[in-house]
């Protein structure tokens, strides 16, 4: 007995197929016709409901969690981030001005000491040098180092 | 008294219509969802749509082509909805393409008759499951329901020259599959 040929009409509509095709949609047809009779002659049961796949659900959701995670721990730590840079940079800034006004006041005391020691030498400078002519033949015996000669 | 029997009459004819018929068309559902349980739904809700128009049915096609044209509308139904639900996604019962292969009658084959033909048949899945909706409503209609290209018009809406050209690209992808698995061998 040819199951193949029992269960096959003649395939005669649209175009014609080679054996090998022939062979096979004969075969598929009695496959499914196999399948859907013993699923129809199985003891009938109260019609289970359609089964949730866990196995789905549960990688989903992980799947939902790890993100939620990652996206939120990511954009914690970059707002953390950035408000521990601003302040740092706050105090970089406060202390290069504390810096610069120290600098700016060691300046000013520097430039005010020697501008008052240049006035001093100066003065001593001009006092020495115009000694009055009454007193020109004394100074003229003076050495450059204050002695007499003798 | 004559109104019951009339009633009577055409319980008569539905439920003859429901023996006729209920193999083809739970056989369709299941080919179309490989889902048991979804095709057995289906095949209910087919029949009780079916007996709540019956009276309408006129007999202008006949009453198999009737009866598939309400199981593809709410195969289309079902799965209109299931694309709507995320949820219904993660719901589902069909098996996969090998195991739908697995099923072979007891015939009298030889062991390497009986491998040749599971492996066709897995094939031929592979093919199925690649097809469009259209596409695999058609080619099932024709070479599993053994239905004319007219009668698979009637039932599906489309015109006769839709159903060539559902049919030839069905066949294609089914002879592609056939040559990929020649082209590893």
């Amino acid at each position: 007995m040819n199951r193949i040929d029992e269960n096959t009409k003649p395939i005669g509509a649209g175009e014609p197929l080679e054996p090998e095709l022939r062979e096979a949609l004969g075969n598929f047809k009695s496959s499914l016709t196999a399948w859907s009779e013993a699923m129809m002659s199985r003891p009938r049961e109260a019609m289970a409901p359609a089964r949730t796949n866990w196995g789905l659900v549960t990688k989903w959701a992980l799947a939902c969690v790890v993100f939620a995670g990652t996206v939120s721990g990511g954009l914690y730590q970059n707002h953390r981030q950035q408000e521990i840079a601003k302040a740092e940079a706050a105090a970089a800034a406060a202390q290069a001005a504390e810096q610069r006004r120290e600098l700016a006041a060691q300046v000013a005391n520097e430039k005010s000491a020697q501008s008052a020691e240049d006035l001093m030498a100066k003065v001593d400078s001009d006092i020495s040098r115009e000694v009055p002519s009454a007193l020109q033949p004394l100074a003229s015996l003076m050495t450059d180092d204050g002695n007499t000669g003798n | 008294m004559i109104k019951a029997t009339a009633e009577d009459i055409a319980a008569q004819e539905f439920a003859g219509i429901v023996a006729s018929h209920r193999t083809q068309i739970f056989r369709f559902l299941l080919a179309s969802t490989r889902d048991v349980d979804l095709a057995e739904t289906l095949t209910q809700d087919c029949f009780l749509k079916a007996h709540r128009n019956w009276s309408g049915f006129r007999g202008e096609s006949s009453a198999l082509t009737w009866l598939m044209r309400i199981a593809i509308n709410l195969q289309k139904d079902y799965w209109r909805n299931r694309r709507l639900q995320f949820w219904r996604q993660t719901r589902s019962n069909s098996v996969d393409v090998d195991e739908a292969g697995e099923w072979l009658p007891s015939g009298e084959r030889n062991a390497e008759q009986h491998i040749l033909a599971k492996e066709q048949v897995t094939h031929v899945w592979q093919a199925v499951d690649k097809l469009s909706e259209r596409q695999r409503t058609v080619f099932l209609l024709r070479y599993v329901e053994d239905l004319e290209l007219k009668e698979i018009a009637e039932t599906t809406g489309m015109g006769e020259g839709t159903v060539k050209a559902h049919l030839s690209r069905a066949l294609a992808r089914v002879r592609k599959e056939f040559g990929k698995d020649r082209d590893q061998g």
